[in-house]
């Protein structure tokens, strides 16, 4: 496949991802948004490494290629720590407000 | 000779430790110990003086080198002392008399309690030693370094009693108008340095060719402000009269006999530089001239028993100014000396007259004082004697030898100084019939206070009036069959340029005519004061004169309140609006700026990531664009 199909893609999830936290107010959801855009990120990642692998460059340096494939699992397992604590903090969130609407939390105002 | 050259510095040290002495310890010493001890430094550099006096006796001059106050690559000003007769007649006068008023004081401050006691001798101790300096200095660096002194112990002195805030006013008022003096002073020793490298005195003399006439001129007349101020010449002579709220011994000493007359020390010692320059001397001549009129003229009317006396001493400086205009140095500095004496004594014996009357000043209510204070009176009598320049007392024969060099100037110049000696005699002899003949004009309780003063006072006072009476016998005129010791003890570093060419009969005949002149006038004094009565109203011309000319209103009209307003434009515009709201508007913008910024803050979350991705896509847009 051209790579212009995961550039579409990768676009596609992260305009979701960025319209997701600008509009909507449940934290849950914006949270998911935040994952959204990170994946769409990571595909982008993968799917270069995946032309690069075709290039020149890449086939006299297999290496090059591997490690961003490799990056890419960094990657998630630093996203997997960043959702257990964030979903921490809005469980937290929802305990002390029983609501887990983001306007709602404007204390720092000002 | 190298003796002298060994010593010499102690003269100045030993009022500097009296002074380091008493000031420090002031707060423990005994009135008698502090009162020894600031005599007692004084005597000594008097008995040293005399030493280097009878050395210098056949025109020696020395010049003591110690080290090096300034040493720039292209100029060094040295630490030097000038020992020749010139500085060792003003070293003999400075210590004499002051040692004589520092014996007075001892008894004339004693109501002072031991601090401020030691305090003022401390201070007299500092001034003796600035005197000094200035005498003594070999350039006119050190010259200007106890011009500079004189000029504070004058301050320090007459703020002496500093509680009283027209005491404070006056020696501010002194120091301030010292002030304008110094800086022609200090911009004529600037402009020396700037054409010759040197301020040594002779290096000066030496090198003179190497200067124009516009130099000279320049020179002369910027030292010459320097001297109108410290010796009160018109237009700054103001200052003297206020100074005399000071202790009148300070009175008698520094603005009498020797602080006054360092302007007329410092263009005798110029006198080189002065011989140069033909406008400055004719400028110099006219300012004596009026100041001696004027003063005499205020004087008339005074009813201050110091105020007088302050009047007096401006005009007996504007005679050694007019004598130095016309060449006539040795002149000066003669009379510099008598005066010295006479005045000293008659500062000294308004002091007593003060200190009988317990701290009454004013003469209308004096009188008829002669039967309780017979030796205040006889001298006081001595001194008005040799100020109105009866023969032979000393002030004839130096104002004598004024008026002949200028009757030779310019007969205009010695007809008004004849006026204006014989306004002496009348002002003076005046003063003392008020004072002392009549009968006693003021409360049974003053009368019985009077009292003569202890022998502390009086003897210096006979010791001044013997010196008054026969001072001038040092330089007696070839007229009596005198040698003129002065004019040859001075003539190595003077060179005068007025010689005498009267023929000994128009001399006689001046002279007489003068002191014929001068006796009717002492007479017209006594018959006019004798049983004076003190009258409300004066004439519109004697108000002018007891408002002495109106020369403060003058001045404060003119240059007071200008300045003044100016002061005032300056710090509620430019400082309070300009300046300040410079400063503070800095602060309320910063306020403003950040109470509108602050709202940026919403507390939003979708705010923040809102801008956030605009800020992403700005610098999006910046990265792919441009």
């Amino acid at each position: 496949m051209e790579i212009r199909w995961y550039i579409g893609l990768a676009v596609a999830l992260f305009s979701i991802g960025v319209m997701g936290v600008l509009t909507r107010r449940n934290a849950i959801i914006v949270f998911m948004c935040i994952e959204l855009m990170l994946n769409a990120v990571n595909l982008l990642l993968v799917a270069f490494s995946k032309m690069h692998a075709l290039s020149p460059v890449g086939l006299t340096n297999p290496s090059v290629v591997s490690n961003a494939q490799i990056f890419v699992f960094f990657i998630m397992v630093v996203a997997a720590a960043e959702v257990a604590v964030g979903l921490a903090i809005i469980v937290m969130m929802y305990r002390n407000t029983h609501v887990v609407d983001i306007n709602f939390l404007n204390r720092l105002k000002n | 000779m190298d003796n002298v050259l060994q010593m010499v510095w102690l003269i100045p040290l030993l009022p500097l430790i009296g002074f380091l002495i008493n000031g420090l310890g002031r707060n423990s010493l005994s009135k008698r110990m502090s009162g020894i001890i600031g005599s007692g430094v004084i005597l000594f550099s008097f008995l040293l003086s005399l030493y280097v006096f009878f050395n210098v006796k056949g025109g020696n001059s020395h010049l003591a080198h110690y080290f090096n106050l300034i040493d720039i690559n292209s100029f060094t000003i040295g630490f030097d002392f000038q020992i020749d007769p010139l500085s060792s007649l003003f070293l003999l006068i400075i210590t004499g008399v002051g040692f004589l008023i520092h014996v007075y004081s001892t008894a004339y401050m004693h109501e002072e309690d031991g601090k401020d006691y030691a305090k003022y001798f401390a201070y007299l101790n500092l001034f003796v030693f600035s005197m000094l300096l200035l005498v003594m200095g070999g350039n006119y660096v050190i010259l200007f370094i106890g011009w500079e002194g004189v000029g504070l112990c004058s301050y320090l002195l007459i703020g002496y009693w500093f509680k009283n805030v027209n005491y404070t006013n006056a020696a501010k008022k002194a120091f301030v108008m010292n002030r304008i003096g110094d800086l022609g002073f200090l911009l004529a020793v600037f402009w020396l340095l700037n054409k010759l490298g040197t301020t040594n005195f002779t290096d000066v003399f030496a090198n003179l060719s190497k200067l124009s006439t516009t130099d000279i001129t320049g020179i002369t007349l910027l030292l010459f402000v320097g001297a109108i101020g410290k010796s009160a010449q018109i237009p700054l002579f103001t200052w003297l009269p206020d100074a005399m709220a000071g202790p009148t011994p300070v009175s008698a000493l520094i603005h009498a006999a020797t602080m006054v007359t360092a302007g007329i020390y410092m263009i005798a010692r110029s006198n080189v530089l002065y011989n140069l320059a033909p406008l400055t001397q004719e400028i110099i001549m006219w300012i004596g001239l009026a100041t001696a009129l004027l003063a005499a003229t205020i004087a008339l009317k005074q009813n201050d028993i110091k105020k007088v006396l302050a009047y007096s001493t401006v005009s007996q400086l504007g005679f050694m100014f007019l004598a130095l205009g016309t060449g006539n140095y040795i002149a000066a500095v003669f009379h510099v000396m008598t005066h010295a004496f006479f005045k000293a004594l008659l500062f000294l014996g308004s002091g007593s007259v003060i200190h009988g009357m317990h701290h009454e000043q004013d003469i209308n209510n004096m009188g008829g004082l002669k039967s309780k204070m017979k030796i205040t009176y006889i001298t006081f009598f001595i001194g008005c004697l040799a100020i109105a320049g009866i023969p032979p007392l000393s002030g004839f024969f130096s104002k004598d030898s004024i008026l002949i060099g200028a009757y030779e100037h310019n007969k205009i110049v010695y007809s008004i100084a004849l006026f204006t000696a014989c306004l002496t005699a009348f002002y003076m002899f005046r003063l003392l019939f008020i004072t002392f003949n009549g009968k006693f004009r003021g409360t049974e309780k003053q009368w019985n206070h009077v009292h003569e003063s202890p022998a502390a006072m009086t003897v210096p006072l006979i010791i001044l009036a013997i010196l008054s009476a026969i001072a001038g016998f040092v330089n007696t005129p070839a007229l009596f069959g005198g040698t003129e010791s002065l004019t040859h003890f001075l003539s190595p570093v003077i060179q005068q340029t007025h010689q005498t060419t009267l023929s000994h009969a128009t001399e006689y005949m001046l002279m007489g005519g003068a002191v014929v002149l001068i006796l009717a006038v002492i007479s017209w004094a006594y018959f006019k004061f004798k049983n004076y009565e003190p009258k409300e109203e004066s004439s519109a011309f004697g108000k002018i004169l007891e408002n002495k000319w109106y020369v403060d209103e003058l001045y404060n009209s003119i240059l007071v309140k200008p300045l003044q307003a100016i002061a005032a434009f300056f710090n509620t515009i430019v400082e309070k609006k300009g300046i300040d709201g410079m400063v503070n508007g800095v602060g309320k913008a910063v306020n403003y700026g950040s109470r509108q910024i602050r709202l940026l803050q919403s507390g939003q979350i979708g705010n923040y990531v809102l801008l956030m991705v605009l800020g992403i896509l700005v610098l999006f847009i910046i990265q792919l664009f441009f």
